[in-house]
């Protein structure tokens, strides 16, 4: 049977892990009564560039060199923007690419 | 305490949708992965409740019946290191949020912050409701989900493979409105381009943390330029 103590223990180091990973920055830099000029300066700029970072991550794992060439993204990719730049509708652009993207990866490549 | 409102409710569930249905979808399949490793229903709540996020809890599980602590706790760091970023991005938006403002680091993970961090939310509402509900709506939709799928599990059989694309769908809408709406396009480039150039040279395990460090690295040193007048969409 599984060791119920163990998977307990690893529950809570991950996700004490985890929390500090979010917790530990505002221990850190939300202190003072006034936040520092240049954290309210990097908290103006990250979310520009933390899109591009996660859109990246999401895509890690793509195989680029071998078939299909990235294809079902690159096909589901464009399917989003045009159809946001058409509707600017997050909830529309989302079931449309993603419906796609499953269509394309289980029954076309 | 301040009185939610229905328009604040309204506002937040428009927001949170399109997450909460992934969440739910995601959150069955990280239910059903447990029950298969045999963790039950509870596991997969206790999980959400503890851990909350998805991809650390997909890399517990096979850790949960025999892997060592130590590397338990170095990989959860390593996939989690990113929140390090976001947190720091919000200290100064979360700084009016008071004793609430533990609850929105604690559960600020990648699709919430990416809602929460492009704006306040529409005029008419209470940003501070607005904030607690999206962030609420969206733990709860996940931790729903992992419940479920621990409980109807076996019984389920469709192929959800390609579900996740929805997450890339969602950062790519907010990277397109983000385009719109400023000015000056060098953060957004400098987020695509030093991560790829961290994923190509790192590889898959380690890339984040060193396109992090590079990013806040550029950003501090073309504060000058970035900052000057267009140089922000924003605020």
């Amino acid at each position: 049977m599984t060791d119920h103590r163990h998977a307990m223990i690893i529950i809570l180091v991950m996700g004490l892990m985890t929390l500090a990973t979010r917790i530990v920055p505002v221990l850190i830099f939300g202190r003072g009564e006034k936040v520092p000029d240049s954290i309210l300066y990097l908290g103006k700029v990250v979310p520009y560039t933390a899109m591009g970072l996660l859109i990246v991550y999401c895509l890690r794992d793509v195989p680029v060199l071998e078939a299909p060439h990235a294809l079902p993204e690159i096909i589901a990719l464009a399917v989003v923007t045009v159809t946001y730049l058409w509707k600017r509708n997050t909830i529309l652009s989302v079931v449309i690419g993603t419906a796609l993207y499953m269509v394309l990866v289980q029954m076309v490549f | 305490m301040r009185k939610v409102s229905k328009k604040d409710v309204l506002a937040a569930l428009r927001t949170s949708l399109p997450i909460m249905v992934t969440f739910v979808v995601l959150g069955i399949g990280y239910g059903i992965l447990m029950q298969k490793h045999g963790f039950g229903p509870w596991w997969s709540l206790l999980s959400g409740i503890i851990i909350f996020s998805g991809t650390v809890q997909f890399i517990s599980v096979t850790m949960l019946s025999g892997g060592s602590v130590i590397m338990a706790a170095v990989t959860a760091l390593m996939v989690a290191a990113r929140h390090i970023f976001f947190s720091i991005s919000m200290i100064g938006r979360y700084s009016s949020e008071g004793k609430r403002k533990w609850y929105l680091f604690y559960a600020l993970c990648d699709e919430t912050y990416a809602m929460l961090s492009k704006d306040d939310g529409p005029e008419d509402v209470d940003t501070g409701s607005y904030r607690l509900l999206v962030t609420l709506f969206d733990q709860s939709a996940w931790v729903i989900g992992s419940f479920l799928g621990g409980w109807i599990g076996t019984l389920l059989t469709f192929d959800s493979t390609g579900i996740d694309f929805a997450m890339t769908a969602l950062f790519t809408t907010v990277f397109i409105q983000q385009w719109i709406e400023s000015k000056n396009h060098v953060p957004a480039i400098l987020g695509v381009a030093a991560t790829l150039v961290c994923r190509l040279l790192f590889g898959r395990d380690l890339f984040l943390i060193p396109a992090m460090v590079i990013i806040i690295t550029v950003l501090m040193l073309m504060r000058g330029r970035i900052e000057a007048p267009g140089g922000d969409g924003n605020d």
